[in-house]
Parts: C-alpha cells; structure tokens; sequence
C-alpha cells in the first residue's frame, strides 16, 4: 500500500498555530465593565478568527493526525479498537446532559443507565460491587489500592507494602506510591510470568495486595493464578486486577473466579469508547462483597422500582469531584449492550487470533508464548524505536516500542479484533519490510508522515510549552 | 450478522484459514486458561442492535425530567458552537491515542500545545500541562505538587471552610499517602476571611488555596493580599477558576498564584454530569513537578517546527513509583473542544461572556430579592454567575417546590438556595422568578 499523510507546511512550520493567524489584545476599561477596576484584569490577549477560517485549521489539523479509521494502530496494551458510531449519537442525547446536583428523583434514567452498567461490569469481572466514579485506569488503580487501605486498617491491620511485578504498566507502581505504598518490585521468572519463589519470598505481613495484569504485559495467563492467590491470602494480602488486558479474556476467565479481590476496567479499550487523542476514559472499579462498604461514594442502587445514590458505609471517599466521565461510562453502556455474551466472547476470540495470526505471518522472533491478544515481538539487534519509525512510511502505526523492557528491543503489539486479514497482512508486510531495509533507511525515516523525524532530545531540552515562548524565542 | 461482534470482521472462510495459518483447531485452543478458572462465557447479557439501542436509551433518558437548570458551584453549561460538535468528532482525533508517534499526530499535538497555550495567556502563568481530569483532582494535585517543591518545607494545606465536598474529598485522599494535612479557614462575607487566614499561615504550610469566584459564586476582593500572605511564609498559592472568569476577573500571576487549577469545560462541553476538564498551570521553576502531559515545540529532521510530548521523564510510565502523577489517561479530547471553543468565541467573545455573568447574575439576583420572603445575594460581594439567596422558608421545600415548576437550583443551608445563570438559562429568568412567586 502507497501512502502519505497530508502535510500543510510553509517555510519552516507546518499549519501556522492560530495566534500566528490573528490574535487580538481586547482591554478591558472600567467604562464598559460591570466591575471595578481593581477586581478585574487588564486585557485578555487570544486568537481572533472567523468561523470559516477555525473550521479550515481544524480540519487541516485532523488531516495531520492519525485515528483507528485511518487505518492499524496496534500499540500494545491500549486495546485501540473501533469505536462505534452509534455510541457517539447516544451520548449526545440532550436528555442525558445533566447538571450533577439534580435531584436524584428528577435523573432517574442516568441513574438506572448507572445501575445497568455496575451490574454489567460486575458480571464481566465477576466480581459484586461496583464503583463508575474513577475517570481513568489509574484512577481505579488508586481507587482499589485505597480501598485495599481501608479494607485493612478496618482490621486493625497497617500494612506497609504492595507488591508488583517488573512487567506491569507503569501506573500500578505510582497509583500504590501516591496512596503511600512502599512497591516491592517482582522480577519475571525466565517464561515470562510471576516468579512464584520470588513472590513468596516477597510477601509477607507487611503486603496489602498484589498488583496483576493477566494475561501479562506480554500476553500470557498467568497460568498459576489460583496458587498465587491462595499465597496473597494467606498472608492477609488481597489481590489486585489491572483491567488494561482483559480484552483477551472475555467469556472465557473472569477475575473474579481467579481470586482476584480488586479490579479495574479500563472500559476506553475493552469496551470501545474512544481515545480522543489521550482521554477521556474511565476506570471503574469492581470488588469482592467484603471490600464494597469501602467503595467511594455515591453509588447507584435500587428501591422498589426507584434508582438512588448512596454513601457505602465505610467509603473511602471521592476520586472525582462529581461521577467520573459520565459520557464515557454512557458509550461503554451501549457497546456492551450492543455486544451482548456471544459478542463480548467473538471479540475476544477474534483479538487473539488477531495476535497469533499477525505473528506468525512477522520475521520477528516472539519470545515468549503462548500470548493472548498482544505478543511481545523483538527487533532483535535492530533498534524497535527505528523500526517503528520506518513502519509509519508503510502507512500504519506501529506497535508499542521498547516496552516492557525485560523484553530486548520489544515491540509490543495488539491488532485487536477490528483487524481482518488484509488490514493484518498489510500490518505484516509493514513490520517485514522496515526490519528488511537499510539501516539509512531507518534513520532517515519516517519521511511519508506529516513531520520527520522529531528531536525530541532538545526539545525536552529547552522546553518550549506556549507560543508566548516561541514569541520569547523570537519565533 | 447475528453472531459474534458486529464489529470483529471476520468472515468464517478466513477465520478458518487464520486458524489453518497459525496451526490452531479451534479459536478455543489459542486460550491457555487453565480448567478450574475457565469462564462458561454467560454473563446473562443480551445483545440488541444498534436502532433497537438507540430506542431504548433514548426512551432510559427521557426518563430523566426536563428540568431548566439554574445550577453550577463547579460544573457550568455555557452554549457550545456547533463548530465544536462537529469537528472535533472528526475521527483522526476521536479516534486517536496519546501522541507517542509525534510524527503522525502532528495535528492532536499542535491542537494541545495551543490549549496550552491559551491557558498560558489567561492565567499569566509560562506553563500549563494539556489536562488533568478534573478540578478537584487538579486541587489535589496542586497540594501533592506543593509536598514536592524544595521552595517549600510545610506540611499544612490550608483550604477554604466552604470548600466543595467533592473536592474536599478527593484532596484528602490524593494527600493521604503524603505528611500533608488539610485545614480549612474561615470566610468573611462571601470572600476570604484575611486576618483569620494570616493567623493561620505559618511556615509549616504547604499551600494555601482561594477561589475566585468562590463556590458561592462571590468574586474574591483581596486576592494581591492572600497572594502576599502566602509568600511571605514560603508557601504556595494555588487559585481555584474556571475558563470563563479567566476572561474578565484578575489574572492569576499578577496576584501571585504559583499554581493555578479549576475547570475549563464550562467552554466546549455541555453539562454532561460532572465530566470534567482540569486545568492546571504553574511558574516555570515547578516545571519538572509538574504533573501530567506537556507538548513543547521542537524540530524535526526537515528543520521544521514541530510537537512532541515532552519532559516524560517526570511521568508513570519511565519513573514508575517516582513519578510526579499516575495520571495517564487524561481529557485530550476535551481540551481540543474547550480550545476550540475559546477560539470560536475570541478574545472579545469571551470578555463579553464573562462579563455577562457578572450583569446576569446581578439582575436576576435583584429580582429574586424583590419578592418577599427572599434576599439575594446574601453576601455584599460582587458575583459571578451564581449567588446564594436567603429565603426566610426552608430552603429545600422552595427548592422542591420549584422542581415542581420545571426549575432547578441547590439548596446549600437551611433558609438559603443558590442561583447560577449562564447563557444557556438567561432568557429563562423571568420564568424562573414567577415560579418562585408562585412556590413562596
């Protein structure tokens, strides 16, 4: 496939920023102004174009990136699949668009769409409670590590450590630090999984839980699941699920039956609610019974026939100011019901065999096996990053590079379900090649793409956050 | 198709010659789930398709009664352009992720690095990440920032007694990992208590945090002087706004903010039950504390300027447990409407807005305190948006009464209610006041 993004470019910029269009400095006179002076400031210096020409920017702008219908994009780990449009027009229905202090009685539908989707969430999970409120992934991951917290010093019980393996997503480390966990970090045993003598050399009286993605950041179950929880229990520890993979598991294992006490879902890759560029998502979070009093509130239940909010009696509190990201958790609603059981299990079927398709069609070595919906492939003595640079001149995104880092030169890939054969064969084609061309070849790429190469080196160097410091900068 | 997900594209002839490729019988064979944690895959969830759908949640919806809200204290609807909606659900950025490949994501990042940019302009402050998620998480974040910085030693964050639950809530549990600890002080008269809070500023705080306006909606009088008291006790001022009152109210560097945080979706997001945007700007020697995402401009290899995500090392996923944030996940696609909406609006736009939430709010205060039995605004203060009405009945049976009517408003204590207008209800104000006449 030929292919090359669109490029608006003049002299030594691409599309100008629009302060570089038109700005106006508008003053602001005490004349004209409700105020007195002294409470308000003196001018407010913004962009100032038409309708027309916004419209253009933006477009233009919209050219010059690229989305899940452009075309692969098959980082791993981000689940980037297609995002319905149907939800988008649900979401945007003006009877949904509420303010958060309504009465309860007068939003009884966003109240029963609530209720729906904890008890949906629950049954995915297996799990018996859950809370919609955090607005992201590691969100819910501080959610439940607070939880975890409450839950123990209920028992008279501080304990001090969470423990977390080498390979897991770099928020469960900061999510277990921000709630004031020293992180005891696990290695990977030589396939790839949880070292069990490391992990029972870890715990201890001092663990408050374990954190797990399973499959692993590398694809693969974590096959002795159902001993490694009897070890986190036996020590008074409970066990925390990242949702970040479960996309691998639906209809087949619930975290729930595995011992899993704690969950996040992260419904912006499970459930297809878009990534808008870095968010919003949403991190619900699901638990056992003996956890639920400690959930923040409010949470949503039924009485006789009515939904209300309520405060679970030992809550931790908030995580949000209000519900989360309402619209969010209202597009999650509507895939999973549009899914339904035999839907939510194609689709995991259909991710993993995605990944081993995609995989076996690569001349990459994949060292660890079997995987799920992602694979860990390895540049081996190629640098992933320039490899990933030169597959973006074959018109697809390239995977995740460089992560997890037990994993030499790994490119971390995830096609999803939304791929069929050809879009996996054009995917192939592109990871074969790039690994096939020069090493010339690869440092001077990408080349199709809007922009080349970027030094991001400098420009971490001498910070440049505004046009103000362009302006500074005599740009 | 009626089975499998309508979304997963497989026909059966290349299911079966993927399956033949890697050398699997079944799709069942490629799971390696051990038996005794095997799922039997009924959740009890029943499929519907997609008009069937749209019924049904429109019908879940109308479910909710069509109330005209006279509601903020944090969370503001103000008419959204139609330019907003239909660009920014341009797939290329709905359905993007986060920019780790700059090179084609090129047009996300330059939409974020002018968000930036724009909050760099209003607050004063030469930095500003591209979101947090809310402003009580970037509340938070402020005084888990302020924990960090060597410039300050203290330990006590000091917040105002009538601060929002919500944000309350959240700050006690961002800092419960920390030495910090939250303090409230008293208010004077709708604004901030001074001489109390001089009292209580020591060197052993942290923080220091205002509104302006204040959750009450009263615009704040002596902001240089928090400011002040503030820095001459090596602590930080972190000043709560919205978007909105950035346009008219004092900018926040010439009072001496060292953080500034608040919501900007009262510009590019209709009320949409608490989503939030939260913005988050700072002075320049705090950039490597800074929580969150940052597009700076660099070059690339054809000498052209271009963005990138940049000081990452600050962030999770390099520093893992040393990371200034968890945050990964944020509200890019929010803040690509809300900069649109600041650029649909313009400078003077949004001047005129803002000052239409100061004459607004006025008037519709003065007529309330016209009717007997009620006095609006209770605090001699000058307001934005919202105000807090006394009414000389029990608040929450006015409020009862009124919902009754079509209306809604917050009862925030016994005999008081509080109002909020925007754009949206203005030319329903009338109405609302005859409801009152009508429920008094």
């Amino acid at each position: 496939m030929d292919y090359d993004q669109a490029r608006y470019s003049r002299d030594d910029q691409y599309e100008p920023l629009l302060a570089e269009k038109n700005a106006t400095r508008v003053e602001i006179d005490e004349e004209d102004s409700p105020l007195p002076d002294e409470l308000t400031r003196d001018a407010v210096e913004l962009p100032d174009l038409s309708e027309p020409e916004l419209a253009r920017h933006y477009t233009r702008l919209s050219q010059m990136n690229w989305g899940v219908e452009s075309g692969p994009y098959p980082l791993g780990s981000c689940t980037m699949k297609y995002n319905p449009s149907f939800t988008e027009d649900v979401a945007a229905d003006p009877n949904a668009a509420v303010h958060p202090d309504r009465s309860a009685r007068s939003v009884q539908g966003s109240l029963e769409l609530l209720y729906d989707l904890q008890d949906y969430l629950a049954r995915i999970g297996g799990m018996d409670a859950v809370t919609l409120q955090p607005p992201a992934g590691a969100a819910g991951e501080f959610a439940g590590i607070l939880v975890a917290k409450a839950y123990h010093e209920a028992n008279g019980n501080d304990r001090s450590e969470v423990v977390i393996p080498a390979s897991a997503h770099g928020t469960n480390f900061a999510s277990a630090a921000m709630a004031g966990y020293d992180v005891v970090e696990l290695p990977s045993d030589e396939d790839g999984r949880v070292d069990v003598d490391a992990l029972e050399a870890a715990l201890s009286e001092d663990t408050a839980a374990l954190m797990l993605t399973n499959p692993n950041t590398v694809g693969l179950f974590e096959r002795d699941i159902v001993d490694i929880a009897e070890m986190v229990h036996d020590v008074g520890g409970l066990l925390y699920y990242d949702g970040a993979n479960l996309n691998a598991l639906l209809g087949r294992g619930r975290p729930g039956d595995m011992g899993f006490d704690i969950m996040h879902y992260n419904v912006h890759k499970t459930f297809a609610t878009p990534h808008g560029g870095g968010g919003p998502g949403a991190g619900p979070v699901g638990v056992v019974e003996e956890l639920a009093p400690y959930l923040p509130s409010p949470r949503v239940r039924e009485r006789g026939g009515n939904y209300e909010l309520f405060d679970p009696e030992e809550s931790i509190g908030k995580v949000h100011g209000y519900q989360g990201n309402w619209l969010v958790l209202v597009k999650a609603y509507a895939y999973i019901a549009r899914l339904g059981d035999e839907g939510l299990a194609d689709s995991s079927a259909k991710a993993v065999l995605n990944a081993n398709y995609l995989a076996s069609q690569l001349d990459y070595e994949v060292p660890y096996e079997p995987f799920h919906h992602e694979f860990a492939a390895t540049a081996g003595d190629r640098d992933a990053a320039d490899v990933a640079k030169r597959m973006l001149d074959y018109g697809v995104h390239p995977p995740t590079t460089k992560w997890p880092e037990f994993v030499p030169e790994a490119m971390l890939t995830e096609p999803t379900e939304v791929e069929n054969r050809d879009s996996l064969d054009d995917l192939a084609h592109a990871f074969n090649a790039a690994m096939a061309d020069s090493d010339e070849e690869l440092a001077n790429a990408p080349s199709k793409t809007t922009a080349r190469r970027i030094d991001q080196v400098s420009a971490a160097r001498e910070p440049r956050l505004s046009w103000r410091a362009l302006d500074a900068d005599g740009e | 198709m009626t089975r499998g997900s309508p979304y997963a594209p497989h026909t059966d002839a290349e299911t079966a010659a993927m399956l033949d490729a890697v050398g699997a019988d079944d799709e069942e064979s490629l799971f390696d789930i051990p038996e005794d944690v095997r799922f039997d895959g009924e959740f009890g969830i029943e499929a519907r398709g997609e008009r069937e759908l749209r019924t049904e949640l429109s019908d879940t919806f109308a479910r909710n009664r069509r109330l005209t809200e006279f509601l903020g204290r944090g969370h503001h609807g103000h008419y959204v352009p139609s330019l907003v909606d239909d660009i920014s659900r341009r797939s290329e950025f709905l359905t993007s992720y986060t920019q780790y490949q700059p090179e084609i994501t090129q047009g996300f990042l330059q939409v974020l690095f002018e968000y930036q940019s724009m909050l760099v302009e209003l607050t004063g402050l030469p930095v500003a990440n591209c979101s947090m998620y809310d402003a009580a998480t970037a509340l938070a974040e402020a005084a888990r920032l302020s924990n960090r910085v060597r410039r300050v030693s203290g330990t006590r964050v000091l917040v105002p007694e009538t601060l929002h639950a919500g944000k309350r809530s959240v700050l006690d549990n961002y800092v419960s990992g920390t030495a910090l600890t939250v303090e409230t002080y008293p208010m004077d008269d709708g604004n901030v208590d001074v001489d109390a809070l001089a009292e209580r500023v020591d060197q052993n705080t942290s923080m220091v945090y205002a509104e302006n306006p204040t959750v009450r909606g009263a615009i704040e009088e002596r902001l240089s002087e928090i400011g002040d008291i503030a820095d001459d006790a090596n602590t930080l001022f972190c000043l709560g706004t919205d978007i909105v009152a950035l346009g008219l109210l004092e900018e926040p560097a010439s009072v001496g903010a060292d953080v500034v945080v608040g919501e900007a979706d009262a510009l590019g997001m209709p009320t949409s039950y608490g989503m939030g945007l939260g913005l988050f700007a700072t002075r320049e020697e705090f950039l490597r504390q800074v929580p969150g995402r940052l597009v700076g401009a660099g070059e690339d290899a054809g000498g052209r300027r271009a963005y990138t995500l940049t000081l990452q090392t600050r962030e999770q996923h390099i520093r893992k447990e040393r990371a200034t944030s968890n945050i990964c996940t944020n509200q890019a696609w929010v803040a690509l409407r809300t900069a649109m909406h600041v650029a649909s609006l313009g400078p003077d736009g949004l001047v005129d807005l803002a000052k239409r939430c100061v004459t607004d709010a006025e008037s519709l205060a003065a007529e309330l305190s016209d009717l007997n039995g009620v006095q609006a605004p209770v605090h001699d203060r000058h307001h934005f948006r919202e105000f807090v009405a006394h009414t000389d009945q029990p608040a929450e049976a006015i409020a009862s009464d009124l919902e009754k009517e079509g209306f809604a408003v917050h009862v925030v204590g016994e005999h008081e209610l509080q109002v909020c207008v925007t754009d949206l209800n203005a030319s329903k104000t009338d109405e609302l006041v005859a409801a009152f006449e009508e429920v008094l």
